[in-house]
């Protein structure tokens, strides 16, 4: 077990969560709650397979899955801000939506032959840093670059931007923003589309990027939801967001080598010579979920940190409230 | 008073006029729901013939093969039984706007916690029915009920969010579940327990046989009855009980609940604990009246289809049961319907139609021509 390989593949596999969790960032910053990731990145997961294998070229397959999740996200989007709905059944409403539609369309696809991968690069130069070279610069997916530039771009728009102070004020105090002419419904819609985007971004970086095919359901394996508990630990803030999901990228690739070897740490490993107890390694992304909820929780208590002071209620334009 | 509503725009030559309703009338909540039910079956037809499937014959033939004879219709209601048992168990927790999500996950619970009784071994193979139904029974509601427990003290103790935390334990389950019938009470290599002896086993219609001609090959089990006690039980709790009244009161405005000197934490925990114990005695009739072994493919997916069941059905414990024999049929015509994926797009159809249709709940649409 080579620590180095550890965290370059839980930088990999972490850029799933990263792009999930920050697209829901924008959706739930513009005071929509939006439980669909799941069914998005599965949509995208599928669609992205899908045109890989049948064009062979993997950025039109990304691009295809961005606009199916993002297309896909718009139900939720009217179901909750014009119709004004729930937005907790509506959003997991979407991912049974999102999770048949993805099993209806995808039906065959596990045997329909491999598709066209997007490439690995290494950066020259960077990737001779000691240490941090080899885990985030050398033999990367080209999508995991594109991580490391999404969360200062990200950070940046929210907090330094007057677009990004528009979409605060209107998860915070649409009434507020919709007096000084902000359009609240408009920029609502476009931010669950932002955030439908790079759900099916996170798809399609799973099954043309990390573990490549298409595995019906267990393709993304609750990674949807785990990206929605990142985003209350994250605070709403991609920076945070970056390690929350890096973390768990490393996990998921210790998971699998802490099984490989005899000796761990110069004693037996237990994982080693009972298999059986490897489902309870499989248990640790979720309950490490759970635990860094609890954590987020009293740092946010202590703090004074919350979330969107408006997100999940609808904007009834005239009514009193938020 | 005429609010309009955005995106709605009247460009017709009628005036669409949008008004918020002052009183729901007492026949809308139902006719939504069936407006939902065929709307998501008029979309699913659309979407499988672009799929390339006949959507006629394959609604002919879920029909058919769900209530086309007493036998079929039999075995539709024992799909029904844990679908009412987890519709129940949402329709408590959703009432007090508690999101548990976690009915799978609990359902697991329930079934291990009863096979446990069986397989630790708790009884010994010649023990009385008598005492190993009711055994059994307690072993999976305990499970199901500390499943429960867990996302619902995180809740009252550290406010973590229980959507989360109960999606979180469904894995856990799975995995917890894993690892027992892969490994302790796997049997010769097979990733599933021994069977249980006949003494674990729920009775069955067709135990009967030779007493009623008419049960034979009927595989309906006591688990029904279960189910159709829990509806009971639930509306009683719910609309003839100090502790429902603090439930819905909870549900409809906290704040006012909280003026009010309601044990919010409290009624917490015991409600998440007692919607777990309902879903984890609907693993425990399944495992008992169906599977009679712990494997693992023993839920396609119930916990899910009982949000839906609970929604569709308003949270009313009664109507839970007439839903839950539509999904019921859903889920075993499912098995033979091509693609697979089909059963789980409708049910998240019906599921999307159903919350749209909220609207005409909330608000009163005309057409009206200028």
């Amino acid at each position: 077990m080579d620590l180095i390989i550890v965290l370059q593949a839980g930088v990999a596999s972490g850029t799933v969560l990263l792009f999930a969790t920050i697209g829901e960032i924008f959706s739930e910053r513009a005071g929509v709650l939006n439980l669909g990731v799941e069914g998005m990145m599965l949509f995208g997961a599928m669609s992205a397979y899908a045109v890989a294998v049948a064009s062979g070229n993997p950025w039109l397959a990304i691009l295809v899955a961005m606009l199916a999740a993002g297309l896909l996200s718009q139900l939720h989007a009217f179901i909750v801000i014009t119709l004004q709905s729930d937005q907790v059944v509506s959003g997991l409403a979407l991912t049974f939506v999102g999770t048949g539609l993805s099993l209806v369309l995808g039906e065959g696809l596990s045997k329909a032959g491999a598709g066209a991968l997007v490439p690995k690069a290494s950066i020259p130069l960077l990737d001779a840093i000691p240490l941090l070279g080899p885990i985030f610069f050398a033999n990367q997916s080209v999508l995991v670059y594109l991580g490391y530039l999404l969360v200062p771009l990200t950070w940046y728009y929210i907090y330094r931007t007057r677009a990004g102070m528009n979409l605060r004020a209107i998860g915070e105090y649409p009434a507020a923003a919709d007096s000084v002419g902000i359009n609240i419904y408009r920029l609502r819609y476009f931010y669950v589309f932002v955030g439908g985007m790079l759900a099916g971004l996170a798809g399609a970086t799973i099954s043309l990027a990390i573990s490549p095919g298409w595995f019906s359901e267990l393709t993304t394996g609750g990674q949807g939801w785990i990206a929605v508990g990142l985003v209350i630990f994250a605070q709403w803030n991609p920076l945070r967001a970056m390690f929350g999901a890096y973390a768990f990228g490393a996990l998921r690739r210790l998971i699998l080598d802490v099984q490989g070897p005899k000796l761990l740490f110069g004693l037996a490993n237990p994982f080693f010579f009972n298999p059986y107890l490897g489902f309870f390694l499989q248990m640790l992304p979720y309950a490490f979920t759970i635990a860094i909820l609890v954590l987020g929780s009293r740092e946010a208590a202590r703090k004074r940190l919350g979330a969107p002071a408006a997100l999940g209620t609808p904007y009834v334009r005239g009514e009193r409230g938020l | 008073m005429s609010a309009k509503t955005p995106g709605l725009d009247n460009r017709f030559p009628f005036k669409l006029s949008i008004e918020p309703r002052e009183q729901i009338p007492r026949w809308l909540p139902a006719a939504t729901s069936f407006g939902a039910v065929v709307l998501a079956l008029i979309i699913g037809a659309v979407i499988l013939a672009l799929a390339g499937g006949d959507p006629l014959a394959a609604y002919a033939q879920i029909a058919r093969s769900s209530f086309g004879g007493i036998d079929v219709f039999s075995d539709t209601l024992v799909k029904a039984t844990p679908l009412i048992l987890v519709g129940l168990a949402c329709t408590l927790a959703f009432r007090m706007r508690l999101w548990n999500i976690g009915a799978e996950g609990q359902f697991f619970m329930g079934a291990w916690g009863a096979s446990a009784v069986v397989l630790l071994p708790l009884i010994s193979v010649d023990t009385s029915r008598w005492v190993a139904i009711p055994l059994m029974i307690l072993a999976g509601m305990a499970a199901g009920a500390l499943w429960g427990f867990i996302p619902g003290f995180l809740k009252a103790r550290y406010s973590v969010n229980e959507i989360i935390s109960t999606l979180m334990l469904n894995y856990i389950a799975i995995a917890w579940n894993d690892f027992f019938i892969f490994g302790v009470w796997s049997e010769g290599g097979f990733q599933q327990s021994a069977a249980f002896p006949k003494s674990a086993w729920l009775p069955r219609l067709t135990d009967y046989a030779r007493q009623v001609r008419g049960f034979s090959g009927l595989t309906l089990h006591l688990g029904l009855l279960f189910a159709l006690i829990a509806a009971v039980v639930v509306w009683l709790i719910l609309n003839r009980s100090r502790w429902g009244y603090e439930i819905r009161l909870i549900g409809d405005n906290k704040r006012a609940a909280e003026y009010a000197g309601v044990p919010i934490k409290r009624q917490i925990v015991l409600v998440m604990m007692l919607s777990g114990a309902l879903a984890g005695l609907a693993g425990m009739s399944e495992i008992s009246g169906v599977v009679h072994r712990l494997q693992g493919q023993i839920s396609p997916g119930y916990g899910f289809t009982g949000i839906i069941v609970a929604w569709l059905a308003k949270l009313n414990p009664f109507a839970v049961i007439l839903v839950a024999i539509l999904f019921g049929a859903l889920i075993l015509a499912g098995r033979e319907i091509q693609p697979s994926g089909i059963p789980k797009l409708i049910q998240g159809i019906v599921l999307m139609c159903l919350i749209a249709s909220d609207f005409l709940l909330r608000y009163r649409v005309r057409l009206r021509k200028l």
